[in-house]
């Protein structure tokens, strides 16, 4: 067992990791550990946002929150729902899908830029964080950004914490925009559609002005584990989503659908639907399958999605389905992650990044989850480390 | 005016200077330096006029490994560098310094590449912001960040300020609308960040460099998101007796989770310059004006101006008139872009650009009246409503430096007003010169010193831009 050190206070994690930094402790942070990629290694210790908890300042009316970093997500979603508010990235859930337990916190949502569905068109966590506080890893506090929607004061290091899976610094607050909970929503699914047409099928979407805000495929293979088996229609569905008022919602969805209808059958599911559906998509649900099978979460350009399918299957057993107009591709593999084959096919369809969300333990720490970086990049990326935690006191996958 | 310093020009690098104008004449082709004192001159300074320094040289060149050779011999001499797009910075960010090759992006403005099926363009660095939309708008596509400047200020510039516009509240900044870039890094070496595929695995290096304000690195060229245009937009101008009133309004439209494209203010003296410059049928006898944009199709449009005319009615708005043309629309807007252009042919201005939450509105606007009548100075506020970005321009005489050095102050108590009422210094424009001297008042310095570090991982030697947005004193030792 590593120890756990679950300090009270900022300036108790900012003494813990002062004094680490001066001796040979090295810390992995932990949120809710709901979203870690992998198990401590032999040596390191858990600082634990835990007690760092609470929302600290929400103010509906300007369309924000603070809160310490190591609040439940639940408690925030509540606090917001509340108020007819919401996180516009939509943040992942994939406790079903990695068996993980606990609470997932605010800090790890940001920590893993864990966004959803409507990523594509409305940002992700990243976008939404306006200001940070946080320890680094010399145990200074320090914060940046703030709390008002456009901020340029300085370099914007709220950005690079946002997705940085503990690397850099001990997040301790977060401030971050919230927006409206649209009053109705509606999806548009056409049926039967192969991959590639989809592909067209969702660009034709996205090039009319009806904003659409999820834009998902869905094969033959997983459709009958979304919606509890109840999606209309025969074969793959091809689902669009539109949201806002009442009025616009039901003008939009006409025309979509008008649209679309060249492509296949048409069908429309209600609001009640729609919201447990992308929920589904969000969490990629039909692989919550209480296997450990090798599950990878790649993003490239959306045309290049069901490009990137045909190639694997031509080599490896795997089974997919297609987030953010086919930009984001869910692939659970057979047996074997295939971590080189994966990469060689993303590099050369243009380009992207492949993370490996799901594995056996000992899978998980022999592949290198996250993408590996162009030399120069990396090179980079690590002098960035080191102006944030120069003695490399936290620990992380992310950068060596 | 000269009340901001800059740094000392290095006498090792002015004492060299006929041979590093020699070595540059050799990495690029012919008519790509600039080097006689005379045609250095339009490159001395930026929209913030009131500073203006000669550079060493003005490297112009076409490709990204020109770019890069430039680079690479300035880190091995030790010679300052500011890139610039059109130098419409209204921070000084674009101002050079004595013993700097100024490194202008102007010759690299192709786009390369426009991709609809996954909605993206890619172009150089010296692209201006306009010609991208120019390009995509008769297949029904906007990019959608429209700084006022956006027919001369290039792609480049605009990730340097990450600039903002008035159509940010609903669709964000630069930062949200890019999704990489080529970037040249000091020593020369070239990297690509981020692409068509969203979320880079790495590190978020893009998001420093957006906004980094040619301080990490020269970008020379750009993927950028393109939005498909929406079926309609309907400017609507309501007018109201108070500035407080209009503030107030903004504030709960906000809170009743209505988000319109745009809301931009204008106070009674804005008005006048704008209307007297574009003729766009403001109305004259109030006090403050809002210009709320809506889209969508015509019912959108109407159940959302629904929305807001009932909550401006609650706020005594004295004037509701919709645009009824495509041309009034555009009349409107032209009145609100040439703000600063319109005030600038009748005074001498510099424009503020502090942000702060909407519940603070009222109350900044108030303060900033109190602190310019107190300097006996005139001002006109013509700014991003929704998203609390107020753009205060301070009229003063630049002939007289008693005057200009009052406007400066003025500005400085506005700025420390707008960070005190829990806001930002600057929301858009950047830091650049003009603000550097103030950022103490927003950051501890452990967090300024935290920035600095940052910043010297992509340029340990301070190389880029270097007079900028750090205050001078307290710096690490490079
Ligand atoms: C009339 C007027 C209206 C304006 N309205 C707005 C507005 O509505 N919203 C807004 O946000 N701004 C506005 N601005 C400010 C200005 O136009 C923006 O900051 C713009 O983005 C600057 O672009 P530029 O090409 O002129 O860049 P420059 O002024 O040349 O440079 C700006 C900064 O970016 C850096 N830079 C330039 N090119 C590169 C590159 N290729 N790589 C790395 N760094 C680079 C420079 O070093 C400098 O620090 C306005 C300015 C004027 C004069």
């Amino acid at each position: 067992m590593t120890a756990v050190h679950e300090p009270l206070s900022e300036e108790a994690a900012a003494r813990l990791v002062q004094v680490a930094s001066l001796s040979s402790a090295r810390f992995v942070i932990r949120g809710g550990g709901t979203r870690s990629l992998f198990s401590p290694p032999e040596g390191t210790e858990a600082l634990s946002t835990r007690a760092l908890a609470g929302i600290t300042a929400y103010n509906p009316a300007e369309m924000t929150m603070t809160a310490r970093s190591g609040t439940p997500l639940a408690e925030i979603e509540a606090a917001l729902a509340e108020k007819r508010q919401m996180l516009a990235f939509e943040p992942t859930d994939l406790k079903a899908l990695t068996g993980a337990e606990g609470a997932s916190t605010i800090g790890g949502v940001f920590a893993t830029n864990a966004s959803g569905p409507r990523r594509f068109v409305a940002g992700a966590a990243r976008d939404s964080l306006l200001g940070v506080r946080f320890v680094n890893g010399c145990g200074e506090i320090v914060k940046a950004g703030g709390r008002v929607m456009k901020n340029v004061t300085g370099l914007d290091l709220a950005k690079v914490l946002a997705g940085s899976h503990g690397s850099l610094a001990l997040v301790t607050e977060v401030t971050f925009r919230v927006l409206p909970v649209p009053e109705t929503a509606a999806t548009v699914v056409v049926s039967g559609l192969n991959d590639a047409e989809a592909a067209a099928a969702m660009a034709t979407a996205m090039a009319l002005p009806v904003e659409v805000s999820g834009a998902a495929h869905l094969p033959e293979s997983v459709r009958g584990r979304f919606a509890g088996g109840a999606l209309p229609g025969e074969g793959a569905a091809t689902v669009l989503r539109l949201e806002g008022l009442a009025a616009s919602v039901a003008v939009r969805q006409e025309k979509l659908a008008a649209e679309l209808a060249a492509f296949g059958p048409v069908s429309v599911l209600d609001a009640e639907t729609t919201k447990a559906l992308w929920r589904e998509i969000r969490d990629a649900a039909p692989y919550a399958d209480g296997t450990a099978r090798p599950l990878w979460r790649v993003s490239v350009a959306p045309t290049m999605g069901h490009q990137l399918v045909a190639a694997l299957r031509l080599e490896t057993g795997v089974d997919a389905f297609y987030d953010w107009q086919g930009g984001l591709l869910w692939l659970r593999m057979e047996a074997d992650p295939e971590a080189a084959l994966l990469r060689r096919y993303v590099k050369a369809l243009g380009g992207g990044h492949a993370t490996l969300v799901r594995a056996r333990p000992e899978v998980l720490a022999a592949t290198p989850v996250f993408e590996p970086q162009a030399e120069a990049v990396a090179a980079l990326s690590a002098q960035v480390k080191a102006s944030f935690d120069p003695s490399g006191v936290f620990v992380s996958r992310m950068v060596g | 005016m000269d009340q901001i310093g800059f740094l000392a020009p290095r006498p090792a690098v002015l004492a060299r200077r006929r041979e590093i104008v020699a070595d540059l004449l050799d990495l690029m082709p012919p008519g790509c330096l600039v080097h006689e004192e005379r045609e250095l001159v339009p490159f001395e300074t930026d929209a913030f006029v009131s500073y203006r320094r000669l550079p060493l040289a003005v490297a112009l060149p076409e490709t990204t490994a020109e770019v890069a050779a430039v680079l690479k011999y300035c880190h091995r001499y030790g010679v300052p560098v500011v890139p610039r797009g059109a130098g419409t910075s209204l921070a000084g960010g674009a101002i050079p310094q004595e013993d700097a090759v100024v490194l202008g992006l102007s010759k690299m403005s192709r786009i390369l590449e426009v991709d609809y099926a996954n909605r993206t363009a890619t172009v150089q660095a010296g692209v201006t912001n306009l010609s991208i939309s120019d390009a995509v708008s008769a297949d029904g596509y906007f990019y959608a960040p429209d700084p006022s400047s956006q027919l001369a200020c290039t792609i480049g510039g605009n990730i340097g300020m990450n600039s903002g516009g008035a159509h940010c509240l609903k669709y964000g900044v630069t930062t949200n609308n890019l999704l990489g870039v080529k970037l040249v890094l000091i020593d020369g070496t070239v990297v690509e960040l981020g692409g068509k595929a969203l979320d880079a695995g790495g590190l978020d290096l893009l998001g420093l460099v957006c906004g980094g304000e040619g301080q990490l690195g020269v970008v020379t060229e750009a993927t950028v998101r393109l939005i498909a245009r929406p079926e309609g937009a309907r400017p609507v101008l309501f007018g109201f007796d108070s500035s407080e009133d209009a503030g107030a309004c903004v504030a709960d439209v906000i809170g009743a989770g209505i988000i319109p494209v745009a809301i931009e203010f204008m106070d009674k003296p804005a008005i006048e310059i704008c209307e007297a410059f574009a003729q766009a049928g403001y109305p004259m006898d109030v006090e403050a004006l809002l210009i709320v944009e809506v889209e969508g199709s015509d019912a959108e449009m109407d159940a959302m101006l629904g929305k807001i005319i009932e909550i401006a009615g609650r706020h005594g708005v004295r004037v509701v008139k919709e645009s009824q043309s495509a041309t009034e629309a555009a009349l409107i807007w032209k009145g609100r872009k040439s703000a600063f252009g319109a005030t600038g042919r009748i005074a001498d201005y510099i424009c503020m650009d502090g942000t702060v939450p909407l519940g603070q509105l009222s109350h900044v606007l108030r303060g900033t009246a109190e602190i310019v009548a107190k300097y006996g100075l005139r001002v006109a506020n013509v700014f991003h409503a929704g998203d609390g970005n107020m753009h205060p321009l301070i009229l003063f005489n630049a002939n007289d430096p008693e005057d200009a050095a009052r406007a400066e102050a003025a500005g400085n108590d506005i700025l420390k007003l707008c960070v005190d009422a829990g806001g930002c210094l600057t929301g858009e424009h950047g830091v650049g010169v003009e603000k550097r001297d103030l950022m103490r008042h927003q950051y501890a310095e452990v967090d300024l010193a935290q920035q600095m570090a940052v910043r010297a991982a992509f340029d340990p030697q301070w190389l880029l831009n270097p007079s900028k947005v750090f205050p001078l004193e307290g710096r690490p030792a490079a």
